[in-house]
């Protein structure tokens, strides 16, 4: 038993340095701009424009179902008018950037350590090594800098249209006044909150390029090993969303109060 | 200048290759030769650097390769083509786009220029007119050519082969040596080429090397090992199965 947590925790740990050495040495090549504008192009219009449908229903029905249960618990206290501003809090600064990233690593992270598992799998890792190429430079840098850049207007999308679904609800279904309702929701939400939606947004789409990308590159051999990877980069990559959540919601709620906003 | 001084490298507990030396002049041609499973693909990789050793030294015109770190190898790699075993042809690009792919990365052409290099090089790989088509459209020979054209394409010094000809029936394996020694000749190159096919390792190469056991056991010309009485030779020369 001691020996099987310890191959675990020793398993854990190599891989949590082997990701640290590459989003080091992907930082640095993107730092440094060696990675190619086309390829960089074509990531946002896969993980951005492509996962435009799975985030948009994602959002418009998070914020209805949240308009309906907070409209029925705030109805028996005559609060029917707060709807919205509960509505809009959440999905700014929690359902918004978790949800969407979680719907993303789904897709786009099990998409990436597919097509890098099955590059190492035939030889193409290699290929690109023999032609002068680093693969961090090639595949790694333009995925995650697209990533860094398609998640926060995913979240801005995912946001908007939650709200927007949840006013159709709140007012067409159940008669909420339009007017206190838009006012309450404006004098509850602040600037913060979208704030702290954003800077979400921008670690979770690294998080997901990242253990995609590095899952992806140290898959083992053979079609079990692409699959296994796959799975895995969707599986640690959402655990570590929900888990960085809790620890960036506290430091950033904090950051927001210290420094007034 | 190719070489390689006193390698070992072993994979968990089985060694693959245990204390292989060997030198390869520049414009040489050298078929490795030896069972499979016996490290002649796991030597190449070390030769590219693309396989770090246990213990040894792999020496690219002076320079020791093992003591470099992956950007530095880089440098190093562009003197280099390969052509691997299953071609590796980058399969989300068309054939130009495979075989183009050094040139976009590393040379500063226009569209044209690039167009016209991806077409001379089809042309000397007897494959012209494909520029359009996708990998998985290709037979198995097609592939190999490409994965040629690709390796070519930015005229390196050295160009490593691994198993070009496995696969393929008799009729495609003659048509790729033939392309071997038209591109040695052409390009005056430095060729590797790792093979378990005799007929191709004697007409590919003006030197032999044999690995047996993870060592170098012949380091000759293709008349002296055909001629060699050595058993172990002789058994692999003549393809005779273990009793």
């Amino acid at each position: 038993m001691n020996f099987l947590a310890g191959t675990w925790i020793g398993e854990w740990l190599t891989g949590l340095g082997r990701i640290t050495l590459l989003s080091r040495e992907a930082i640095t090549s993107a730092l440094t701009f060696k990675f190619s504008r086309r390829d960089l192009l074509y990531q946002i219009y896969f993980i951005g424009i492509k996962s435009q449908s799975v985030v948009l229903v994602t959002g418009a029905f998070t914020g209805m179902v949240l308009a309906v249960q907070t409209y029925i618990q705030f109805h028996r206290v005559k609060m029917d008018t707060a709807t919205f501003a509960v509505v809009s809090v959440s999905m700014c600064s929690e359902l918004g950037p978790v949800l969407t990233a979680l719907m993303v690593s789904g897709r786009v992270g099990a998409a990436i350590a597919a097509e890098l598992g099955t590059m190492r799998v035939t030889e193409q890792i290699d290929a690109l090594r023999t032609l002068a190429t680093h693969p961090i430079d090639y595949l790694v840098v333009p995925r995650l800098i697209a990533s860094n850049i398609a998640l926060p207007l995913l979240t801005i999308e995912s946001m908007a249209i939650g709200i927007a679904a949840a006013y159709v609800v709140g007012v067409g279904l159940y008669g909420i006044d339009p007017a206190y309702g838009w006012w309450n929701m404006l004098k509850y939400s602040h600037d913060s909150d979208v704030m702290i939606g954003m800077v979400k947004s921008v670690v979770y789409g690294g998080i997901i390029a990242l253990i995609g990308c590095y899952k992806g590159l140290s898959c083992s051999v053979g079609a079990q090993g692409v699959g296994r990877a796959t799975t895995e980069a969707v599986v640690y990559s959402s655990i570590t969303i929900l888990i960085v959540n809790f620890f960036l919601t506290m430091v950033l709620e904090q950051l927001c109060i210290i420094l007034g906003i | 200048m190719i070489e390689v001084r006193d390698l070992y490298k072993s994979f968990g507990a089985q060694p693959v290759l245990e204390d292989v030396s060997f030198l390869i002049e520049n414009s040489e041609s050298v078929a490795i030769i030896g069972r499979s499973g016996g490290g002649k693909s796991v030597l190449l990789k070390h030769i590219i650097g693309l396989l770090q050793p246990d213990a040894g030294a792999v020496l690219i015109n002076g320079e020791n390769i093992v003591a470099m770190n992956e950007r530095q190898l880089l440098r190093v790699r562009r003197k280099f083509g390969m052509v691997f075993q299953g071609a590796a042809l980058f399969d989300s690009m068309t054939v130009a786009e495979n075989v183009a792919f050094g040139l976009r990365r590393h040379e500063h052409l226009t569209e044209a220029e690039i167009a016209k290099r991806v077409a001379a090089t089809l042309d000397m790989v007897d494959l012209p007119g494909t520029e359009k088509k996708n990998p998985a459209e290709l037979s198995g020979g097609m592939r190999k050519r490409v994965g040629l054209a690709r390796a070519i394409i930015y005229e390196p010094q050295i160009l490593l082969y691994d198993e070009p000809t496995t696969g393929l029936d008799p009729i495609v394996s003659d048509s790729i040596d033939k392309l071997i020694i038209r591109v040695r000749d052409q390009l005056k190159v430095t060729s590797i080429v790792v093979t378990h096919d005799m007929r191709s390792a004697r007409r590919v190469g003006n030197h032999v090397i044999m690995l047996h056991a993870g060592r170098v056991y012949a380091n000759c010309t293709p008349e002296a090992l055909f001629a060699s009485q050595d058993p172990v030779v002789r058994q692999f020369v003549d393809g005779v199965a273990d009793p």
